[in-house]
C-alpha cells in the first residue's frame, strides 16, 4: 500500500534517507538545511541508528567517513558555509572511495550570504570543490516526491560507485510543501564486500575495489595518500597516482548513462530549455500554460556526471536555454557539448524565473 | 602473541628518523594493546597528518589514516557506528593542538570511549621543522628563528578542562610508566589521553643545542617532575622552575561517556 503524506522537501529529504536504510546522521545546523538534521535526530535513534551533531561540518564530513567504514549507510545535510568547509573531507572521501551521501540545500552565496533565500550557485563546487582529480555524483531534486526519491537513490549510488554522491537542493525545493506518495518499497543496491584473495584496493572490471568493511578481519589500511591496490602509500610513484586518479574518474565517467536520470519532452522542438532544481518548476507551467510542442524541456535529475548524451535527444534544436539560479555554471558546461548558441538566463537574489520571464527570454530570441 | 606481530612487515622500513622517539611509542602502545588481549579484527587505529599519524599505517589492523587535524572526528564516526571496535588514535602536537584542537576539545567533552597517543615533540617534523602551539617559548625551528615568542599549549590541562575521563603524560624516556598508562587509558571507559613528550633530533634537537640523541632524552628525564612531587615542592613553598613539566597520571574520573561497549 502506498501512502500519501503532505511534507516539506527536507522532511522529504530525511524519510527518504531512513527508507533506503540510513543508520547514521552526521550533522551541523545551517540554514536552510536543518530540518533534515532535526527530523534524522528524531527518527534515527528510534531506529537503532546514530545521529550526533559534531562541532563543525569538518568533523561532519570527517564522522559519515568514519561510519562508512563501518559498513553503514551515512548522510550528512548543509548549505554553503558549510558546504566550503566539508570540501577538504570530500576530497578524502572520493581519495579512499568512501560511500556517503552528502545534501546540499543551496542557499544564495558567496560567503553567508542569503541564509533563506534559495540559489543554484554550488553546482560547480559541488564538482571541482576539493583539489586534485576526482568525480562525483550530483542529483537535482525539483519536488518534494524527488526529495524521497532521489535521497533513496544516493544511497544506492554511493554504495555502488563507492563515490561522494550529492543531493543539490536548493531553499525553494527543501521548505515547499506539498503533496508526496511514499512508494511501497525501494531498491537496495548493497554495497560489494571485497572478495577473499582479492586487494582491498584492487578495481573489478567496473573500475570498482570490493569494500573492506570494519571490523570483518579485512586489516585494511586507508589513506588520503596516493596509495598502491594494497592501501599502502606510494606517493612517489608517477604511474601508481595517475593509474588510481584515472580510475577514481573513469568509474564515475565511464558509467554516465548508467547514472543518468533525464526527461525529454518535446524532442522535435527548435527551441529548448535545460532545467535542473527549482526552476524546472518554471519550465513545467510554461509548457503547461502553453499547451503546444514548439518549446523543447530537458529536465535533468542527474546533473553530474553530466549526461551529454540526453543533449542529442534534440535533434532539431537551433537554441538551449538553461534557467538557473546562478550565473550559468551548468550553461557553461553545455556549451561544451552542443554547437549551436546557449543562452543562459541567471537568476540571482532568491526568486524564481516567473513563467512570463522565461517566455518573454524564448520570444526574443525567436 | 607479542606486539611484533601486530605489525605489517611489509611495509618496513618506516619512515621515521634515525633516533626518533615515535618508535618507542608505538611500540609501548602496542604492548598494551596486546596486554588488554585485544585481537587484530576488532581494533582500529586512527590517525590524521604528520609524523606521529603515520604510525597506523605500520599496524596489521583496519587503519584510517585521514586528513589533517581531523583524526578525532573520524574516529567518532567510526566508535558511534560501532561501538564494539575498540579504537586507538595516533597523533602529534600540531596535528592535535592546531589544526584539530577543536575536534580534540570536542572529542574530550563527548568523553567518548576512544585512547588517543599523543606524540609530543614540540615541532613539525613532517614538514621540515616549523614551530608548533608546544614549542617552548625561546625554541628555535625554522619559523621562529628568533625563538618562538608564543606560550605554549598544556595538552593534558586542556585535556582535563575538556573533560577526558583519563588523562597522563610521560616521555619517552619512561617507557615501562607510558606503557601502563596507555594500558590504563584503554581499560577506562571514555575519552583517554596519554601525551609522551619525545625527542626528535632531526628538527627539534639540531636546532636546540641537544647535540646527540641521548641529550634531549636526558633532558625530558631531568626536567620531568612527579605530580605528587610538584604538590609536595609547593607545600614546603618551593618554586617550581619554569622549564619542569608535569608527568603521571593526571586524571582518572568516571563522567558520562559515549560509544562505550555493552
Amino acid at each position: 500500500m502506498t501512502k500519501t503524506e503532505f511534507w516539506q522537501g527536507n522532511t522529504a529529504c530525511a524519510e527518504g534517507a531512513l527508507a533506503a536504510g540510513c543508520t547514521f546522521f552526521g550533522g551541523y545546523p545551517i540554514t536552510p538545511s536543518t530540518e533534515v538534521a532535526e527530523h534524522m535526530a528524531v527518527k534515527l535513534p528510534k531506529k537503532k541508528g546514530v545521529f550526533v551533531q559534531m562541532e563543525d561540518e569538518i568533523a561532519s564530513m570527517a564522522a559519515i567517513i568514519g561510519a562508512s567504514w563501518t559498513g553503514a549507510r551515512v548522510m550528512t545535510a548543509t548549505s554553503g558555509p558549510g558546504f566550503s568547509l566539508m570540501m577538504e573531507n570530500i576530497g578524502f572521501a572520493a581519495m579512499t572511495e568512501t560511500p556517503c551521501v552528502i545534501v546540499n540545500i543551496q542557499r544564495g552565496g558567496p560567503s553567508t550570504g542569503q541564509p533563506t533565500m534559495a540559489a543554484q550557485g554550488d553546482m560547480l563546487q559541488c564538482r571541482f570543490g576539493s583539489h586534485g582529480d576526482y568525480s562525483v555524483i550530483a542529483l537535482c531534486p525539483a519536488s518534494v516526491q524527488e526529495m524521497y526519491e532521489l535521497t533513496a537513490r544516493a544511497f544506492n549510488l554511493a554504495d555502488q560507485y563507492r563515490v561522494p554522491v550529492f543531493l543539490m537542493a536548493d531553499e525553494i525545493i527543501g521548505h515547499m510543501r506539498e503533496r508526496i506518495t511514499i512508494p511501497e518499497k525501494i531498491d537496495h543496491l548493497s554495497r560489494r564486500e571485497l572478495a577473499a584473495g582479492k586487494l582491498p584496493f584492487q578495481a573489478d572490471t567496473d573500475l570498482i575495489p570490493g569494500f573492506a568493511t570494519f571490523g570483518k578481519g579485512h586489516g585494511v589500511h586507508v589513506t588520503g595518500l596516493t596509495h598502491d591496490e594494497r592501501g599502502y602509500p606510494c606517493t612517489t610513484n608517477p604511474g601508481v597516482h595517475a593509474a588510481l586518479v584515472q580510475r577514481l574518474v573513469n568509474k564515475i565517467e565511464n558509467a554516465r548513462n548508467a547514472i543518468a536520470d533525464y526527461d525529454v519532452i518535446n524532442p522535435d522542438a527548435r527551441q529548448v530549455v535545460i532545467a535542473y532544481g527549482a526552476p524546472v518548476r518554471t519550465v513545467q507551467q510554461v509548457l503547461h500554460d502553453r499547451k503546444g510542442t514548439d518549446i523543447g524541456f530537458l529536465r535533468l535529475r542527474t546533473v553530474w556526471p553530466f549526461p551529454e548524451d540526453a543533449l542529442k535527444k534534440f535533434n532539431n534544436a537551433r537554441m538551449f536555454f538553461i534557467p538557473e539560479l546562478n550565473m550559468g555554471q551548468i550553461a557553461r558546461e553545455i556549451e561544451r557539448h552542443v554547437k549551436v548558441p546557449v543562452i543562459s538566463l541567471p537568476k540571482l537574489g532568491g526568486d524564481l524565473h516567473t513563467p512570463a520571464e522565461l517566455i518573454k527570454d524564448l520570444e526574443a530570441h525567436k | 602473541m607479542t606486539f611484533e606481530d601486530w605489525f605489517r612487515v611489509d611495509r618496513l622500513p618506516h619512515i621515521y628518523c634515525a633516533g626518533c622517539g615515535n618508535g618507542t611509542v608505538i611500540n609501548c602502545t602496542l604492548a598494551a594493546v596486546d596486554e588488554m588481549g585485544w585481537n587484530k579484527k576488532e581494533t582500529v587505529f586512527v590517525s590524521g597528518i604528520g609524523c606521529s599519524s603515520r604510525a597506523p599505517g605500520y599496524i596489521m589492523t583496519d587503519s584510517l589514516h585521514t586528513t589533517h587535524g581531523r583524526a578525532l572526528a573520524f574516529a567518532t564516526g567510526v566508535k558511534l557506528a560501532n561501538p564494539a571496535l575498540n579504537i586507538v588514535v595516533f597523533t602529534g602536537d600540531g596535528d592535535l593542538a592546531a589544526i584539530g584542537g577543536n575536534h580534540f576539545i570536542h572529542a574530550c567533552r563527548r568523553n567518548i570511549d576512544i585512547t588517543v597517543v599523543c606524540m609530543n615533540n614540540q615541532i613539525y617534523g613532517m614538514t621540515g621543522g616549523q614551530g608548533s602551539p608546544t614549542t617552548p617559548i625561546g625554541c628555535l625551528s625554522t619559523t621562529t628563528p628568533y625563538g618562538s615568542a608564543e606560550p605554549a599549549f598544556d595538552l593534558c590541562e586542556l585535556a582535563i578542562a575538556a573533560g577526558a575521563n583519563y588523562v597522563a603524560r610521560w616521555t619517552s624516556y619512561h617507557v615501562k610508566e607510558f606503557e601502563r598508562a596507555v594500558k590504563a587509558g584503554l581499560e577506562t571507559p571514555g575519552f583517554s589521553f596519554i601525551e609522551a613528550l619525545v625527542q626528535c633530533p632531526t628538527y627539534f634537537g639540531r636546532r636546540n643545542k641537544f647535540k646527540e640523541v641521548t641529550d634531549q632524552v636526558e633532558y625530558l628525564k631531568t626536567h620531568a617532575i612527579l605530580r605528587a612531587k610538584r604538590d609536595r615542592l609547593i607545600e614546603k613553598g618551593e618554586r617550581i622552575p619554569d622549564d619542569m613539566f608535569i608527568i603521571g597520571e593526571l586524571a582518572r574520573r568516571n563522567r558520562p561517556a559515549m560509544g562505550v561497549k555493552l
